[in-house]
């Protein structure tokens, strides 16, 4: 075995730039490559295995009970009456131990715990185990509670902001100020000062939240639904008192989490504990109602904007003033101002975050938490600075985007925002857009409207494994997750460019706990952070086949299972030996991230038709023009950026979470009535990469590029509703009610 | 779910009999039933199949108007060349509604028996006198956007959420049924749907056991046919004002309307005053206004859906300019 340990480990920490990478010197050429997803066929065929399909043996079924007060205690459960109905099992209440809501994501601590008060409407307080899933419900539905309502509650966003507070100080400050923002705002030349708000949202994933609970010999496997099974191990081992060492979670498939998945939610601690009281598997899926009620929404906001700026557009005061909601003792805040922190200069700034406590669902990640609602004050405030300059939108952004981080001083590890601005606007027609409520065909309306897109990089400690087979194929196993996203396909390229492999020869193994740890997919660090870990990995294995030739490492060239150096071919089974080679590599953050300002960039373009006569608004055409390093996959990427445009549509559109203020309940939780965009709703959309390499962020210089595409997507489209109409909207979503009234009379 | 038992239906009239039984209720594509069982908002004993009797044809009638058996699927009548040519208020409606999966499913009687689409209908953990009579209705003084302004009473502000049969009232249909005792029935549409006033449970005149057996649809009106739902996102959602209208007009004045809306009121919305309103006039805006008028005379919102009154009004304004202008 030429004298290397089996597994040994190829780690990096970001400290310096990576200027070299094997991605520009690999020929194997299926990097970036718009490749079809390596699980697609699985997925289609209905062959790759989601949470709730794993066949187990003896499996009981369990149905989560919901709460039907919104703020109250529990007297009592009438277990006994439930219990009777044929094919029930049992009741399992276990106040102590239940989660009140899920987990943030990447936390190590246990969820909030306890439910025998109740804090919002539909918190799960126990849960049905049966013989059949059919009979779990109906018995969780006649499972009779009595409460005893609590006189404190606040259902009422609108009665209860005046209690705001400022948020505690977490991933970015409760509470920023730097330079005199009161005093350069009311001397600015030109000022807006306007407030914009934005509704509660679910993440609205295709798949539920669901897990399967076995336990053999005190040790967990859970099969579940989770973007993050590294820390949603770690969650669930102190949720439920046992050693991290006992549980695994097994998280291969995932349908769609956009945040909601981060974290651990209810079922998987209710079905570990029922699963361990009755000594047999249990299942838990929750209903899509529950899924709206007991898992995460990303939380409403009131959002002040007032920007001051001179005659030529340079901005000198920026203030940023958000309020938010969240559950009584949570820390997270919905990041609203995160961007604003970067996205352009301005001396005088101020970024404040309030928090209001309310009994409503907790309020925590959805897709680019912080960018996604941020930007709509942000872009659209923009919009309304140019107008009230008389600029235009672009140039006034052109003006404002900096040298250098505006408060940490540091240089921006690469930026392009003004040339996907110009690229832009070049491609879209953009000098075609005509003065507010101009344009007309027949009914419609026309407008057109932009926005910048940003969002902050991440790379965040992953590992992954990289064997090279007495056969000459490949296995990566890692604990990160694919949601969706395409981590398996860019992944699979990534060790099959460095390794010459042709990508059939790459057998990927991901969402297992057993496998080297990962950071999981969320922050749009899932790419970077595991893809980054591969290519240590391959990389390793790599020097060591050099080592069998008997070449320098960067004499060897790997294409097609070959390897070629020192004028032989030789192909790769002939160089692993007959226990293969293998490698982990391991990527951590380091110096790099705080000596640079690290994000992607972009532009959206929307045009949009408002109905003259009933308000409605369609959104004709949108293109979004991003910069976000190296693109690992050019179809997977562009998927991405199609989602989260889509995202956007719905921001802007049709999102909206209604809760009722008598009872707090979430009136509209299911997906007729919580209304995310459907295809007739997306026209074409248009993706557009500029070439960027970024040597700052990591050895595969890519960036975060899962929540770009959302982050800037609804200011485009609001922005292009005033193009069309010359109405401000400021109240999202833009749904017809809000325009009629200023609509021509018939 | 509750435990049910199940019955397929052999013969219409078994499936009357059997329908006629306390807790029975028929099935057919189930596309709204099962949705309403599994919250339990529905908890019927017994499911009577109806699925496979012979109730799928289209058939020509002598006065040269349609008959519909009441398991046409949605789809195959949205795209029946006769629907099509004739009836195009019909198939645009249908064709407005739900989604293609749903559209195979759905059947043209069960269309006709959608529950509403009330939030709070769905949901047995809140009050509602339409699910629960006599305890209370939670959208009046709550959430209450896509519900109703027109033929609303204090205990109850639901509507009916279909498009079909919006249509189908514009065109006068006729819905025959068969009783459980052998005897068959023909209803107006306009006589089929009851308003909720104190009992909001009761949502139209069928008896227990009666089987929806077919829709007659009479010739079609003289006139151009349309149909406009404005709705929340351009598809997979329900009206929050539909308009089915057929108007003819003829040496500059209008000789004939026919309009129904949705998306207003616990039935499929017709008011001959409306159409009085406008026969006889030329058609001008203030003729279209005057309609508007007589159709919004007794119009009620209840917060969030007040928006409904002037949208209906413009609605119906710029449906009818469409189908009277020249050309």
């Amino acid at each position: 075995m030429f004298g290397f340990g089996k597994d040994d480990t190829n780690a990096l920490t970001m400290n310096q730039p990576h200027p070299d990478s094997l991605l520009d010197t690999g020929v194997q050429g299926v990097i970036s490559k718009p490749l079809d997803r390596v699980d697609g066929p699985k997925k289609v065929t209905g062959t790759a295995t989601y949470a709730a399909e794993y066949a187990i043996e003896n499996i009981a079924h369990g149905v989560l009970v919901s709460a039907t007060q919104g703020h109250a205690k529990i007297k009592s459960i009438d277990a006994d009456a439930v219990k009777a109905i044929p094919g029930v099992i049992d009741v399992i209440t276990d106040y102590d131990t239940f989660i009140r809501n899920s987990q943030q994501g990447g936390e190590t601590s246990a969820p909030t715990q306890g439910v025998r008060t109740i804090d919002y409407f539909g918190e799960i307080i126990a849960i049905v185990v049966a013989e059949s899933f059919e009979v779990a419900r109906d018995a969780a539905k006649r499972l009779k509670v009595d409460y005893e309502p609590l006189d404190d509650a606040a259902f009422d966003y609108e009665a209860n902001k005046d209690k705001a507070e400022p948020a505690p100080d977490g991933l970015i400050k409760g509470h920023y100020d730097q330079g005199d923002f009161d005093k350069a705002f009311e001397n600015a030349p030109v000022k807006i000062d306007v407030t914009y708000t934005t509704p509660s949202q679910n993440s609205a994933a295709m798949e539920p939240h669901a897990s399967i609970a076995v336990w053999d010999d005190g040790a967990l496997t859970l099969y579940g639904a989770y973007q993050m099974p590294t820390s949603d191990a770690q969650q669930l081992a102190k949720a439920l008192g046992v050693a991290q060492s006992k549980v695994r979670i097994i998280s291969r498939y995932i349908g769609g989490g956009f945040g909601s998945k981060l974290g651990i939610a209810p079922e998987s601690v209710a079905a570990a504990i029922a699963a361990k009281q009755l000594g047999r598997p249990v299942k838990a899926v929750m209903l899509r109602q529950q899924v709206f009620d007991a898992t995460v929404r990303r939380s409403n906001t009131e959002q002040r904007m007032r920007l001051g700026a001179e005659a030529g557009g340079r901005i000198v005061a920026l203030g940023h003033e958000s309020i938010t909601s969240n559950l009584p003792d949570e820390d997270f805040f919905e990041p609203v101002g995160i961007g604003t922190h970067f996205l352009y200069g301005g001396e005088n700034r101020r970024i404040n975050h309030d928090v209001v406590r309310l009994n409503w669902t907790l309020s925590g990640s959805m897709r680019a938490p912080g960018e996604a609602v941020g930007m709509v004050g942000m872009e659209c405030a923009m919009d309304e600075l140019a107008e009230a300059i008389g600029m235009d939108p672009i140039a006034l952004r052109k003006v404002n985007d900096p040298q250098q981080d505006p408060e940490l001083k540091v240089p921006y590890s690469s930026r392009n925002l003004t040339r996907s601005l110009e690229e832009g606007a070049k491609h879209f027609g953009w000098d075609q857009r005509q003065a507010p409520g101009q344009r007309r065909e027949g009914d419609w309306l026309i407008g057109m409207g932009v926005a910048a897109a940003c969002r902050s990089n991440q790379l965040q400690q992953s590992a992954a494994k990289v064997e090279l087979h007495p056969d000459g194929s490949a296995t990566v196993s890692s604990a990160m997750t694919d949601i969706g996203t395409g981590s398996y396909t860019i992944m699979a390229q990534i060790a099959a460019e460095i390794l010459g492999l042709p990508i059939e020869k790459v057998t990927m193994s991901l969402g297992d706990t057993n496998d080297p740890p990962a950071a999981g997919s969320g922050g749009s660090w899932g790419a970077a952070s595991a893809g980054s870990a591969v290519y240590l990995a391959a990389e390793r294995v790599r020097e060591k086949l050099a080592k069998a030739m008997g070449v320098k490492a960067e004499d060897l060239t790997l294409k097609d299972g070959m390897a070629i150096g020192d004028n032989r071919s030789v192909p790769l089974a002939e160089l692993v030996g007959k226990d293969g080679l293998s490698a982990i590599g391991e990527i951590k953050p380091g110096q790099q991230e705080k000596q640079f300002n690290q994000a992607s960039y972009g532009a959206h373009f929307a045009e949009v038709g408002v109905n003259v006569v009933t308000g409605e608004v369609r959104v004709r055409r949108m293109l979004g023009v991003f910069a976000a390093g190296r693109v690992l996959n050019a179809k997977t990427a562009r998927s991405q950026c199609l989602g989260g445009m889509t995202f956007g549509i719905g921001t802007a559109l049709t999102e909206e979470l209604i809760h009722d203020p008598r009872t707090g309940k979430l009136v509209n939780h299911d997906l007729a009535e919580y209304h995310v965009p459907v295809n007739a709703d997306v026209p074409q959309l248009e993706v557009h990469f500029l070439d960027e390499r970024d040597i700052h962020a990591n050895p595969i210089h890519a960036k975060g590029i899962g929540e770009l595409g959302i982050s800037g997507a609804a200011p485009a489209v609001v922005n292009a509703i005033y193009n069309a109409t010359g109405v401000r909207v400021r109240e999202m979503p833009v749904t017809l009610d809000k325009l009629l009234d200023h609509l021509p009379a018939l | 779910m509750k435990l049910f038992d199940y019955a397929r239906a052999d013969s219409v009239a078994t499936a009357a009999r059997d329908g006629a039984v306390p807790g029975a209720r028929f099935i057919a594509g189930g596309t709204n039933l099962l949705d309403l069982m599994k919250l339990q908002v529905e908890t019927p004993e017994t499911l009577i199949d109806i699925s496979r009797l012979p109730l799928t044809a289209i058939e020509e009638r002598e006065d040269g108007g349609l008959t519909i058996g009441a398991l046409v699927p949605n789809s195959d009548l949205a795209a029946d060349p006769r629907v099509i040519e004739r009836y195009p208020v019909l198939s645009r409606a249908l064709l407005a509604g739900a989604s293609g999966q749903l559209r195979n499913k759905a059947s043209t009687g069960g269309n006709l028996l959608q529950r509403t689409r009330c939030y709070y209908f769905y949901d047995p953990a809140t009050p509602c006198n339409k699910r629960e009579p006599g305890s209370g209705c939670s959208a009046i003084g709550g959430e209450n956007r896509i519900l109703a302004i027109l033929g609303t009473s204090d205990q109850c502000i639901a509507t009916h959420p279909s498009d079909m049969a919006v249509a189908m009232r514009a065109l006068e249909a006729v819905i025959v049924t068969q009783k459980p005792d052998g005897d068959r029935r023909r209803i107006a549409i306009g006589d089929f749907y009851r308003l909720p006033g104190a009992t909001p449970e009761i949502e139209n005149v069928l008896e227990p056991g009666e089987l929806i057996t077919h829709v007659e649809l009479p010739a079609a009106p003289e006139g151009r046919q349309t149909y406009r739902k404005v709705r929340d996102r351009a598809s997979y959602a329900f009206a929050l004002v539909s308009v089915a209208g057929i108007v003819a007009v003829e040496g500059g004045r209008i000789t004939a309307a026919h309009l129904a809306f949705g998306g207003l009121g616990p039935m499929p919305w017709r008011n001959e005053a409306v159409e009085a309103a406008l026969v006889g006039q030329e058609p001008t805006d203030a003729a279209f206004h005057a309609a508007a008028d007589a159709l919004l005379a007794n119009a009620r919102g209840f917060g969030s859906n007040d928006f409904k009154i002037p949208l209906t009004r413009r609605t119906l304004v710029a449906t009818l300019r469409e189908l009277t202008q020249e050309g």
